[in-house]
């Protein structure tokens, strides 16, 4: 089994992606929750927003990033000839 | 390749329609009862038939799911579809804890209770990110198997193996005792008793079918929970907000608790309730030290006031004055459990804690411990999320690595449908506590609170500290479970729709014991007897030598539940930590880092689950207690940490420790790097085939 630079570039797409998709979700997560008491002072939606994000917004988030990394993920499989058959 | 693309999709579409009908089926169920109830039908044969009839359904569906094969056995033959895995999941995640602790953690501790919801949810991202298509497409059975076949040997196998079961039986403990609790209540059956009901619910599921008969109930389990869920929280909402869906709309509703917040500081009556209160806190320790005195005393007490009330002649205060009377126990033992609950008023000698405000604390540096606790908690469930391996598992049971990418998408939403709900149903829930339940008189109590604290003082304690015929809010004593449970209640609903939420409780605690259980029993069946004793075993022993262990594990678990080990959250908090320690750094670093070694993995796991145990032995007071450690918390703590978020250190720990003595051993030989090369991509030409049989 030998992989091939198109293998390789494969790869780099997928860390690439999850790098990204990672950074947002610290974001959401750490930095929101670290400045929660700031975020407050803002209102959302009749929400403070640091309250909202904790409670929902971070929540979106997550479903979002998941949902961009299984689409993004199964597209690069096909553009990358790696993927597998029809619901195998 | 073309039959199998049309099996899959018929089988979906198949599935569709099974569940649809059930679906359909369910709720006429609920509205055939709700009939019979206003014909006449009484609440205990409500409560029974919602218990019998659904223990039922699962069993029908687990006797239908019998198998002997071990692909079905172990990954439901690895053909359960992206969407309808995601609801299995969501069932196996959400426990008892999830369903009926959470919206009270929320109600009792405001935006801090938030950890949890931020840290159940957000878990799922390292899980698609990191886990997910990975195991997919290496294929086997267990946890341990992957770290087996990726790190080669019988050490690192044992060490998943102790991990494994180490915290899932922590975690399965916590869901028997929810079911215990459940069965009880709504049906009037001793705990004891309710353990054994719940446990022949479990076994019925998961038992003859495995993991096929497992994920098939816990379809039909998360359709229930989520139902029993939103259906009183909707309405609540109407009455609140006006609208159906509350979760977006329910800011005005928080602004409005804000107000009373600031009404309720102020008010002087509640401020002399607040003093009194701790007064009660202190006479309610007092108590509990010579029973059979302070329960005289407190009738006396009781009865001098009706005299007061009498002689000024207000009929409103004699009524109350009456019921108290009336409702005071004779024997000391019936007394008891009132001055536990009256323990309670010692949390309400301040005022009440701004809900929406983050980390409220004393001073400064208080502000800013409570802020790290919150992120350390946050931290821990994620990372455990990301490592319980009973979750993992469900991820093996999808047909491709792509609807193993979708269906962690399709989990995180079903989850996510319930955990934005539990906030919203915290806020309304507290609003109708501040405003309906606060300012009423004592004689013409709303019916719920009236109703709730005499079933249960420790879910709900009411008491005139004042006197003054009208009730304080820190006269009020709340137990957290009682927000999910008294919900329908609250909000006007007939008592069917209570039977309902007691049957969601059920499945969600049910649902995640049988994927524990099943975790146990594969480690020991599969990875201990398969994998390491008897590699010759030919497949029907396997099967039927995962099943007894089951049985066994089953009712291990039971009993050490009869013996009611205190603190659920605690449990279910260090199953967490403990799974992120030992599981996290091996599994990711396997896949992401092919140059992580065998003493690497090896040295890695043991130092971060011992950094993480260490850590817990010597910071929570139980196992302080068991071990015989005396000097102060504080003088252990790390940043003031505390205990539940030891994974704040065995993560890292487990980490770095890998990454060390990897690179001070030497590589990993040439198979195994085709292994990692193999689970990377879908497909690969002249791949090598590791999937179980």
């Amino acid at each position: 089994m030998q992989l091939t630079d198109k293998h390789r570039e494969y790869w780099r797409r997928n860390l690439v992606i999850t790098t990204i998709l990672m950074i947002v979700w610290f974001i959401a997560t750490f930095v929101e929750g670290w400045y929660a008491r700031e975020l407050n002072s803002i209102s959302f939606m009749g929400f403070p927003l640091g309250f909202y994000m904790s409670a929902q917004g971070s929540l979106i988030i997550y479903v979002v990033i998941i949902f961009i990394y299984a689409r993004y993920m199964n597209a690069l499989d096909h553009k990358f000839g790696v993927q597998e058959g029809e619901d195998e | 390749m073309s039959a199998v693309v049309h099996s899959h999709k018929s089988f979906n579409q198949q599935l569709k329609k099974y569940y649809g009908v059930y679906t359909g089926g369910f709720i006429a169920f609920v509205i055939a009862l709700a009939i019979a109830e206003q014909l006449g039908m009484s609440r205990q044969w409500i409560g029974y038939w919602f218990l019998f009839s659904t223990i039922a359904l699962y069993a029908v569906i687990g006797i239908m799911s019998r198998t002997v094969d071990a692909a079905e056995y172990y990954v439901a033959g690895r053909r359960v579809p992206a969407f309808f895995n995601g609801m299995a999941t969501g069932a196996d995640w959400m426990s008892a804890a999830s369903f009926i602790g959470m919206a009270g953690t929320l109600y009792l501790s405001g935006y801090d209770g938030l950890s949890f919801v931020m840290g159940w949810t957000g878990g799922y991202v390292l899980v698609a990110l990191f886990l997910a298509p990975y195991l997919r497409k290496f294929g086997q059975f267990t946890i341990p198997d992957f770290l087996g076949a990726r790190y080669g040997g019988n050490i690192i196998r044992s060490i998943g193996i102790f991990s494994a079961i180490l915290c899932s039986f922590t975690y399965v403990v916590a869901q028997i005792y929810g079911v215990g609790l459940i069965t009880a209540r709504f049906t009037g059956l001793e705990f004891g008793i309710g353990v054994f009901v719940g446990l022949a619910g479990i076994l019925v599921c998961s038992f003859l079918g495995g993991m096929r008969a497992v994920t098939w109930t816990q379809v039909a389990q998360y359709i229930i929970l989520i139902i029993a869920y939103m259906t009183p929280v909707v309405w609540l909402g109407i009455k609140h907000t006006g609208v159906p869906v509350p979760q977006f709309a329910y800011g005005a509703t928080l602004q409005k608790i804000g107000e009373l917040e600031k009404k309720i500081t102020a008010d002087p009556k509640e401020q002399e309730a607040r003093k009194l209160a701790s007064q009660a806190a202190a006479e309610a320790n007092a108590a509990l030290k010579d029973l059979p005195k302070a329960t005289a005393a407190r009738r006396a007490l009781l009865e001098e006031q009706l005299a007061k009330a009498k002689a000024a002649n207000d009929p409103s205060l004699i009524k109350a004055a009456e019921r108290e009377l009336a409702n005071w126990p004779t024997d000391p033992e019936k007394a008891r459990v009132i001055f536990d609950a009256r323990k309670g008023y010692a949390g309400n000698a301040g005022p009440p804690r701004p809900h929406a405000q983050p980390f409220p604390g004393k001073d400064e540096k208080a502000q800013n411990t409570a802020r790290l606790n919150f992120l350390g908690i946050v931290f821990c469930m994620m990372f455990g999320t990301a490592a319980l391996p009973h979750i993992l598992m469900r991820y093996y049971t999808t047909p491709s690595v792509r609807q193993a990418r979708t269906s962690v998408f399709w989990s995180l939403f079903f989850i996510f449908l319930l955990y934005f709900t539990a906030p919203t149903l915290a806020v309304l829930a507290k609003y109708d506590v501040y405003s309906n339940l606060v300012g009423s008189r004592f004689a013409e109590l709303p019916a719920w609170a009236a109703a709730w604290r005499t079933v249960d003082p420790t879910l709900l304690t009411i008491s005139d500290l004042n006197f003054d015929g009208i009730v304080q809010l820190a006269e009020i004593v709340i137990g957290g479970d009682i927000i999910v449970l008294a919900t329908p209640e609250i909000a006007g609903l007939p008592y069917v729709v209570s039977g309902l939420v007691a049957a969601g409780g059920l499945a969600a605690a049910l649902s995640t014991a049988d994927g524990l259980l099943l975790t146990i029993a594969n480690a020991l069946g599969h990875d201990l007897y398969y994998k390491m004793i008897a590699p010759k075993a030919p497949t029907a022993r396997r099967v039927t030598i995962s099943k007894s262990l089951l049985l066994v594990v089953a009712i291990i678990a039971a009993w050490v539940t009869s013996y009611k080990p205190g603190n659920i959250l605690f449990l279910v908090g260090a199953a967490f930590s403990l799974a992120a320690s030992a599981f996290f750094p091996a599994l990711v670093l396997g896949i992401f880092w092919k140059r992580a070694s065998k003493w690497g993995a090896i040295t890695g796991m043991v130092a971060g689950l011992g950094v993480c145990m260490y850590y817990m032995c010597v910071t929570y007071p139980f196992l302080r207690d068991l071990i015989g450690v005396t000097a102060p918390i504080a003088s252990y703590q790390w940043f003031g940490l505390n205990a539940i978020s030891a994974g704040v250190f065995g993560v890292p720990v487990g980490l770095v420790t890998i990454w060390i003595v990897s690179l001070l051993t030497p590589e990993p030989d040439r198979e195994v790097q085709e292994l990692v090369d193999h689970v990377r991509y879908p497909v690969l030409t002249g791949d090598i085939d590791t999937r179980g049989t």
